[in-house]
């Protein structure tokens, strides 16, 4: 017996973007603006929804478990794509067509990652991250009058499929070797069977594929084109939920099936982390352009949310599901600050960031705190994330020392480059002809919320804390 | 329990007046009036609720093993690290409480007249009510952790408040030199409750305390106490670090009233009582600590007897009172300790604010250009001589009392040495108080300055101090029935027997040194000034405080100068050039590999699929798995 009434989550989402979709063809065109202010207060209701059955928990498919280490990512994706949302609204009315079409997509991806980050089977893991992927490549491109965002969505349509493919051989391969595709079982079976060469090569390609989604070295190529070409909501919303969901499900697949060949992922995963963190903050160095730098920053921030897999514990996940959530209002807060500034010069060139602390202060002030806690400036949000993180590395054995100390010193050198869009917009000066910045009173309130959410976890992380750490034990209990 | 009122309402007693602070710094700060009366009602508040928890501790039987405490988790990393923060409310907290938050509360009132003509009067009761919370957070702190926090706030509003005329040079190097020398002292302290954690994986000082004792690696724990210990030499100016004391009468006078009372080196002491059962399990550290504060009494009390700034000679008493309390605490009674630290605070509030009411009306602290005061300032006089003898020890003042349990202590548990120390330092006092008095208050007008009696705000804060000074040693008299003794105490309660003897000694060669102080300088004479050209290598050592200032700078100047200078090059030369290599190399680097990005799609795709391969090869090669 499916017990249905355990996916009220899923179908509320699915039942907002078809609502959506609908209200945007019926509705004449010249009062459509309230589609976004709809869009915004449904994600609300759903992520009040997600807070008040939290103690949901049962399994509707096999392997298809609600429980709280699952529903902490469905509120880790509505937070997204809420202030995703309201970052569009001055965005997407600029673009003039279209606008249900947009949101409904975006509700859409936001049902994408809750199937993947719920999903312990490989068919339905397989159908969520589709579904993300594919209303991705359209929300990518969605700037038809701007080549690099079609340049943008093709590149990413192209190497996506690329990926997908690499993970379903990855996906058939392990069944072929286990004879089933719930991941439970697939931990049971090779624990008692022997691991064989064309296990092996299924987990790596599963763990290559998945790396494409978290822009781990060296299967990060994409990110900056793409994050440089989509509409600036589209990516940010891409490089915190996508990033997230795929954790979700590696760190599922990782731990629920393949707990026992740890030996052999580990060395990998480490590897992945090191790359992604040594090569993504050196090259965000040289970057001029703000969204490729966040590119690269999301490579290194990736790299670091991989030590918490290194760890392979409980501290580990947990710092994982912390520093995600953080991760989405510290980097949401970069990237509402680079939107309400496109929305004014059509630039994202750090350049031009010259003197916004004296045009915006607000918006200054928001990408100052945001990049702060992105490096891990105490009492920003970022600080505990990194703490946790680095700290799991140190418990699970001192050998593993030297890692931490890279991602510390690894955090010194992102100072650097954040700090590049710091100077430029507090010691520059402004163009003459430049007045102050336009913004819209839903995006100042978001802003102010991000600050306001960045410095309370900062100064008090505990309730996060506790929460992320308990939706990570819920992982490990049978 | 159950129906407790004021006592789960004491995270309100920091919270209102760290409140205050950002309100008068923010909105307030324009109009002057309204600043003082946020500042005063936060305090005034707090001071209610803290009479409201005192009234319950007694009322409801919590004693010092049976306390109420709450708490929450601050951070946490599981099975790593724990920092919490709480609240430990029991007979000590409870009594600090009420001593802060009045003592706080006087002073404010008493600040409206004494900073009437500032233009920075705003920012001095905003200062004033950060003062008092992070005090009153500290004595409510649960754990090392978060004293230390609150214990850092409190050397930073000293540092705000010594300096508060920055634009006056001595000033703002006083506020430097206080913060400098307490940081100095506070890396000890950190050092040490982190060597605790190490061991015992805790911050709580209950943890702590039903730990300790079952521990066995003294070596260990000595140093961890030691180190601990330096806190309250810095914070409550023991030797070798109370330099700082002395000058951070730079402040205003509140601001000293306020320091040497209650909120700033009464730290030091309260530290020592909240850790007790630390020291009191490692004899040895005991000893140090005894002999640092009996060291430290006599050498201030014989500075004092030479000094001719008013705020200094007080200065100096404070110094050596805070000597009295560490010795207490060193002999084994922190009961004794912590009674004298509550009378020490009323009477030397009283003293600094009537000498402060003095420099207000004539803007001179010099005592030899005062004299024949009492005529112009009636209040003043009559109250600066109720804290002198409290001071001093005459009895039935509350000093007396306080004093006499720590003789009492020294000379029972063994220490006559201390004990004796102890006496003569007893008459030092009287001598050096008195002293000031003759020349200040009686005599000819010296050079001529005629004096004001100051208003009622400030005049009634004074008064009030003056009862205190007179009657707050009565909780604690040996004739009290279940006195001060059995409520704040370590171990078990006990009662105090009277000992004639060393109520008797103390007391005469107090009036001894009174009558001392009356021969040289109560009367025309010019004996003082012919002892002085007579011994004058005595006099000069005294005047300039054992030439431990010069003694500081002269290490300063020659053997850290040069070091620094030493460091420097390095820093410019060796670390510099590394680093700037290192910078380079990675910019240089992030440069290079830029160009990885192409920016062309099949490129791309065959850096993934070489991945996967290359990735797919060296695990297979790992596994050993290739057959």
């Amino acid at each position: 017996m499916v017990n249905f009434g355990l996916l009220y989550m899923e179908i509320a989402t699915a039942a907002l973007g078809l609502m959506l979709l609908a209200w945007g063809l019926l509705v004449p065109k010249r009062e459509r603006q309230g589609i976004a202010y709809l869009t915004a207060a449904g994600l609300l209701a759903l992520l009040a929804l997600a807070w008040c059955t939290r103690g949901a928990a049962g399994t509707v498919l096999p392997g298809y478990t609600i429980d709280l280490y699952s529903i902490y990512f469905k509120s880790l994706f509505l937070t997204a794509a809420f202030l995703a949302t309201i970052c569009s609204f001055d965005y997407v009315a600029k673009m003039g067509f279209n606008q249900g079409e947009y949101y409904a997509l975006l509700v859409f991806a936001t049902l994408g990652m809750m199937v993947l980050a719920t999903s312990g089977e490989l068919i339905t893991l397989y159908l969520g991250l589709e579904l993300m992927a594919i209303t991705f490549y359209i929300l990518v491109a969605y700037r038809l009058d701007d080549p690099k965002s079609a340049e943008a969505g093709i590149k990413y349509l192209l190497l996506g499929a690329l990926s997908s493919a690499i993970l379903l051989y990855g996906f058939s391969l392990i069944y072929g070797t286990c004879g089933s595709t719930v991941l439970r079982e697939i931990g049971k079976r090779i624990s008692s069977g022997q691991a064989d060469f064309a296990l092996l090569l299924g987990l790596i390609f599963v763990i290559a594929g998945f790396s494409f989604k978290v822009t781990a070295v060296p299967f990060h190529m994409w990110a900056p084109d793409v994050y440089e070409g989509a509409p600036t909501p589209i990516t940010a919303f891409l490089s915190v939920g996508s990033k997230a969901a795929a954790f979700a499900a590696l760190i599922r697949i990782l731990f629920l099936g393949f707990d026992n060949q740890a030996f052999l992922w580990l060395p990998l995963v480490t590897v992945l982390s090191v790359l992604s963190m040594v090569l993504g903050n050196l090259v965000a160095i040289p970057q001029k352009n703000v969204k490729r730098l966040l590119a690269y920053s999301s490579v290194a921030q990736g790299g670091y949310l991989l030590l918490g897999i290194v760890s392979a514990s409980l501290l580990g996940i947990g710092a994982i599901l912390y520093y995600a959530m953080i991760y989405v209002f510290a980097n949401m807060g970069a990237f509402m600050a680079a939107t309400a500034f496109y929305n004014n010069d059509r630039s994202d060139e750090i350049k031009d960031y010259a003197g916004l602390a004296r045009r915006a202060p607000l918006v200054a002030a928001v990408m100052l705190f945001s990049v702060a806690s992105l490096a891990g400036i105490p009492p920003l949000a970022g600080f505990p994330g990194k703490l946790y993180l680095f700290s799991s590395v140190v418990a699970r054995d001192y050998s593993y020392l030297w890692l931490a100390l890279l991602g510390l010193l690894m955090s010194a050198v992102s100072v650097y480059y954040y700090l590049q869009i710091v100077k430029a917009m507090y010691t520059g000066n402004p163009a003459p002809q430049k007045g102050a910045l336009q913004v819209s009173r839903g995006m100042e309130v978001a802003m102010l919320l991000v600050l306001g959410i960045l410095f309370f976890l900062g100064i008090y992380p505990t309730p996060l804390t506790n929460y992320a750490f308990k939706a990570g034990e819920t992982l490990f209990m049978p | 329990m159950a129906n407790l009122y004021w006592i789960p309402k004491a995270w309100l007693i920091p919270l209102l007046p760290a409140l205050a602070f950002p309100f008068i710094a923010f909105i307030t700060r324009k109009a002057r009036g309204l600043s003082a009366l946020t500042a005063i009602l936060a305090i005034g508040v707090s001071l209610v609720i803290s009479l409201g928890v005192l009234w319950e501790v007694i009322a409801h039987g919590i004693t010092m093993d049976n306390p109420v405490e709450y708490s929450t988790v601050w951070l946490q990393i599981p099975q790593l690290l724990k920092i919490e923060a709480g609240l430990l409310i029991d007979p000590l907290s409870a009594v600090m409480l009420l001593v802060v938050t009045l003592v706080a509360f006087l002073v404010e009132i008493y600040s409206i007249g004494y900073m009437e003509d500032d233009p920075g009067f705003s920012v001095f009761f905003a200062y004033l009510s950060l003062f008092g919370a992070s005090m009153l957070g500290l004595v409510l702190a649960n754990n090392y952790f978060m004293i230390y926090f609150f214990w850092e706030l409190v050397g930073l509003c000293s540092y705000l408040l010594i300096g508060f005329w920055y634009h006056r040079a001595e000033a703002a190097r006083a506020g430097f030199k206080a913060f400098v020398v307490n940081r100095l002292a506070d890396f000890g302290f950190l050092l040490g409750f982190f060597f605790l954690f190490i061991i015992f994986h805790t911050f709580n000082f209950r943890e702590l305390a039903a730990a300790i004792p079952a521990y066995h690696n003294v070596g260990l724990l000595t140093v961890a106490a030691l180190l601990v210990f330096t806190g309250p030499i810095g914070k409550s100016a023991q030797f070798p670090l109370h330099v700082w004391l002395p000058d951070a009468m730079e402040g205003p006078t509140p601001v000293s009233a306020l320091i040497h009372a209650a909120t700033m080196v009464a730290a030091g002491v309260y530290l020592l009582a909240r850790a007790y059962v630390l020291f009191a399990s490692l004899p040895n550290v005991m000893l140090v600590v005894a002999y640092v504060g009996g060291f430290t009494a006599i050498f201030a009390a014989t500075i004092a007897i030479a000094q001719r700034d008013i705020k200094r000679i007080l200065a100096y008493s404070t110094i050596s009172q805070l000597g009295y309390m560490v010795m207490a605490m060193g002999v084994g009674s922190m009961t004794a300790g912590i009674f004298h630290l509550t009378t020490h605070a009323f009477f030397k509030a009283l003293l600094f604010l009537a000498a402060g009411s003095v420099i207000h009306a004539l803007h001179e602290q010099d005592i030899f250009r005062m004299g024949g005061l009492y005529k112009d300032m009636k209040v003043t006089t009559v109250t600066f001589i109720i804290g002198a003898l409290a001071l001093a020890g005459i009895p039935p003042f509350a000093g007396f009392w306080s004093k006499d349990e720590i003789l009492a202590a020294a000379y029972h548990n063994g220490f006559l040495g201390l004990y004796i120390l102890g006496t003569l330092v007893a008459f030092l006092t009287a001598f050096y108080m008195f002293r000031l008095i003759f020349i200040t208050f009686f005599g000819e007008r010296r050079a001529g300055l005629h004096g004001h009696e100051s208003p009622p705000v400030m005049t009634i804060p004074l008064g009030i101090l003056a009862l205190l000074s007179i009657f707050a040693g009565f909780v604690g008299t040996p004739f009290t029935a279940r006195g001060f003794s059995t409520f704040v105490y370590y171990a078990a309660p006990h009662e105090v027997e009277p000992d004639y003897m060393v109520m008797a000694l103390s007391t005469l060669v107090a009036l001894a040194g009174i009558a001392l102080a009356w021969w040289l300088y109560g009367r025309p004479s010019d004996l003082p000034e012919r002892l002085k050209e007579s011994y004058r290598w005595a006099y000069n050592l005294l005047w300039n405080k054992f030439y431990i200032d010069e003694f500081y700078l002269w290490i300063y100047r020659r053997i850290f100068w040069g070091l620094a200078e030493a460091f420097h090059w390095h820093d410019r030369h060796v670390v510099d050039g590394l680093w700037d290599g290192v910078g380079d190399v990675t910019r240089a680097s992030g440069q290079k590999l830029r160009y990885l990005q192409t920016g062309n799609l099949q490129t791309y795709a065959l850096v993934f699929f070489t991945a996967v391969v290359v990735i797919a090869l060296w695990m297979a090669g790992m596994g050993g798995m290739i057959r």
